[in-house]
């Protein structure tokens, strides 16, 4: 039988301490196979977020049990932690590009991190992907002189560079008008295919949800409808 | 293996300081300034010893013999002649002059007013000083009441310069005795001398009828070659009564510096104020790093949230420290030269760059960018990707 990537059981989570402590996550249980596409929908203030930053080890959960390609998170150390973020590729709702780096030395920044490819091999790759975004012309432009548009695609580069088996994205197509983002996440479901990665997207954007293999709900902390299938939605 | 991993390395801290020109700018102007600030402070102060030390440098003997009352030698009382014979009885001296040092009044050459010069009474026989245009000119001061000008003295004495340089004769009055001055050396003025008149031993007794040939200010003592004169001090402490004593010619400027040092506070005035150049430096420099890092906290966050660890980040503020330490440095001694220069040709201080005080300077830029980019780091801490996303 085939493992799931991330494995969630029971997950409980909570934010603050003693008095002011309050629970965010109750029983949370998802499982996600290799290769799929799962989106994650629901109110603001839901928890979808804070799943997504548990699973990319931003934070370390409290209870219950998360196993994200085999390893245990949850009461994970700093240390496994970053282990496990450079597993995954993550992106953000901003493109969060260093705005001192050109489109070629962000998207290096995401195999430096690995470090096990020379500079040349890594700007080689670099350009090579940037190129397949159609970013070819843009490999030296700061991330000023590009386009929303263009900024959330070096972003997307640099998370999908060094092929990482886990794609997280949090809301990549909030800042963008309908086309950019349709643009977007086109390309996050090719480059998905080509490198079979599993794409855990949060988002509140009904206008890209059919790339999805299945989509799930959050309703204050708790995961209301896990198995809810495209026709359904 | 290290060598390797800096050249895949993104050099981070560069690339962002390159990326801001103007706050670049600021910071190599900030840093140079406190730079600047170090290297005039230490440069006057030393200076100072120097300007106030440089008639005992030149002096042309391996040790002292001194008045125990002696304070400086601007005022060194006398002590008996006798003591430079019995100070020959003492094995490894080679031999012992006496040196009379006295002030006087003297009339500007030019507009006749007064001022407080040191005359030194030499034998012209021998060599009391380390100066050629001095050892030069000693058959001049034979002639009676005939001196050697100081031509760095305090003042405007170009016109009596001038006169001498073309030969011609320049007299003046001392003490109602018409003194002729006929050449002319290089000390330079004090804390406490305007200047310095070099004259012979039997010219200076007759400058000062109260003084007593018996009597002398300065004893020079001259150790045989192999001696060491070290140990000819002790032999000479041991041996003299106690109203002299012996110190060797490293030991008299100590003496000196030592007696600026208890009644002008200058090295703590210079020091402080060196003191405050360092923390303006650690303040500007914090400005500018700390402000940076808040600039890019987004983006270190991010790189967090990829895997980068902290120590990547903080080699990368360490980075930017130790450029700005390097870059600002530069200009920093640029400008100090020639301000420093500036100051030898207009304050007449004999300020120049040692190598010691660029290493110390340098060192001190760099400690002062490192303490700027650990106070700046701990912002870091901040930069927590679940918090910001």
């Amino acid at each position: 039988m085939q493992q799931p990537v991330i494995h969630i059981q029971h997950l409980n989570h909570y934010f603050g301490e003693g008095e002011l402590r309050k629970q965010v996550l109750f029983d949370i249980n998802l499982e996600i196979f290799a290769g799929e596409i799962v989106i994650m929908t629901g109110s603001s203030g839901s928890g979808k977020t804070t799943i997504l930053t548990l699973v990319g080890g931003l934070r370390s959960a409290h209870s219950g049990s998360l196993k994200v390609l085999g390893q245990e998170l949850c009461q994970a150390t700093s240390q496994q932690l970053v282990q496990a973020r450079r597993r995954n590729g993550y992106i953000f709702q901003a493109h969060n590009l260093h705005c001192s780096l050109t489109a070629l030395q962000n998207v290096c920044m995401g195999l430096e991190v690995h470090g096990n490819l020379s500079r040349t091999k890594m700007q080689h790759r670099a350009a090579q992907i940037l190129a397949e975004v159609g970013l070819g012309d843009c490999l030296h432009y700061y991330p000023d002189n590009l386009s929303g548009g263009q900024k959330q695609r070096v972003a997307i580069t640099r998370a999908l560079v060094s092929y990482p088996q886990i794609v997280l994205a949090d809301e990549p197509t909030a800042a963008l008008d309908s086309k950019s983002g349709r643009n977007v996440v086109n390309l996050m479901q090719q480059i998905a295919q080509e490198q079979s990665c599993t794409i855990l997207m949060v988002t509140h954007d009904n206008r890209i949800l059919d790339i999805a293999d299945r989509i799930v709900h959050m309703e204050d902390g708790t995961l209301s409808s896990n198995t809810l299938s495209l026709d359904a939605a | 293996m290290i060598l390797q991993q800096l050249r895949r390395r993104t050099p981070l801290g560069w690339i962002q300081l390159r990326h801001n020109k103007t706050r670049l700018l600021v910071s190599i102007g900030g840093i140079a300034f406190a730079d600047i600030l170090m290297f005039m402070q230490l440069g006057i102060l030393n200076g100072l010893y120097d300007s106030n030390t440089a008639p005992h440098r030149q002096l042309q003997t391996d040790i002292v013999l001194v008045s125990t009352q002696a304070r400086q030698l601007t005022n060194l009382l006398s002590f008996p002649r006798r003591r430079l014979y019995q100070a020959m009885d003492v094995p490894g001296v080679a031999s012992a002059q006496a040196l009379y040092i006295n002030f006087i009044d003297w009339k500007h050459p030019e507009t006749r007013q007064k001022t407080a010069m040191l005359v030194v009474g030499v034998n012209p026989d021998t060599k009391a000083f380390d100066l050629p245009a001095v050892n030069q000119s000693l058959d001049k001061i034979k002639l009676p009441d005939t001196v050697l000008f100081d031509r760095a003295a305090r003042g405007n004495y170009q016109w009596v310069i001038d006169q001498v340089e073309q030969k011609r004769t320049v007299t003046t009055e001392i003490e109602r005795r018409t003194i002729t001055i006929a050449g002319l050396f290089e000390l330079g003025a004090s804390f406490t001398t305007d200047g310095i008149l070099l004259t012979s031993d039997q010219s200076f007794l007759r400058l000062f009828p109260s003084r007593q040939a018996g009597q002398v200010s300065l004893g020079l003592v001259q150790v045989q070659p192999g001696s060491d004169p070290e140990a000819v001090v002790e032999d000479l402490n041991a041996y003299l009564p106690q109203d002299v004593k012996a110190m060797t010619k490293q030991g008299f400027v100590d003496f000196e510096k030592a007696y600026i040092d208890q009644n002008q506070p200058i090295a703590f005035v210079f020091g402080l104020a060196t003191t405050i150049g360092f923390i303006v430096g650690i303040v500007i420099v914090y400005q500018i790093l700390s402000t940076d890092v808040n600039d890019h906290l987004a983006e270190y966050a991010t790189f967090k949230a990829m895997g980068y660890r902290d120590r990547y980040l903080l080699g990368a503020i360490f980075e930017e420290a130790l450029i700005l330490a390097a870059i600002g440095f530069i200009p920093g001694v640029g400008v100090s030269l020639g301000l420093y220069s500036l100051l030898r040709q207009v304050g007449a201080l004999p300020i120049y760059m040692l190598l010691l005080r660029l290493v110390l300077v340098f060192t001190l830029t760099v400690v002062m960018c490192s303490l700027s980019g650990i106070v700046a780091t701990r912002q870091l801490r901040s930069a927590d990707p679940a918090d910001i996303f």
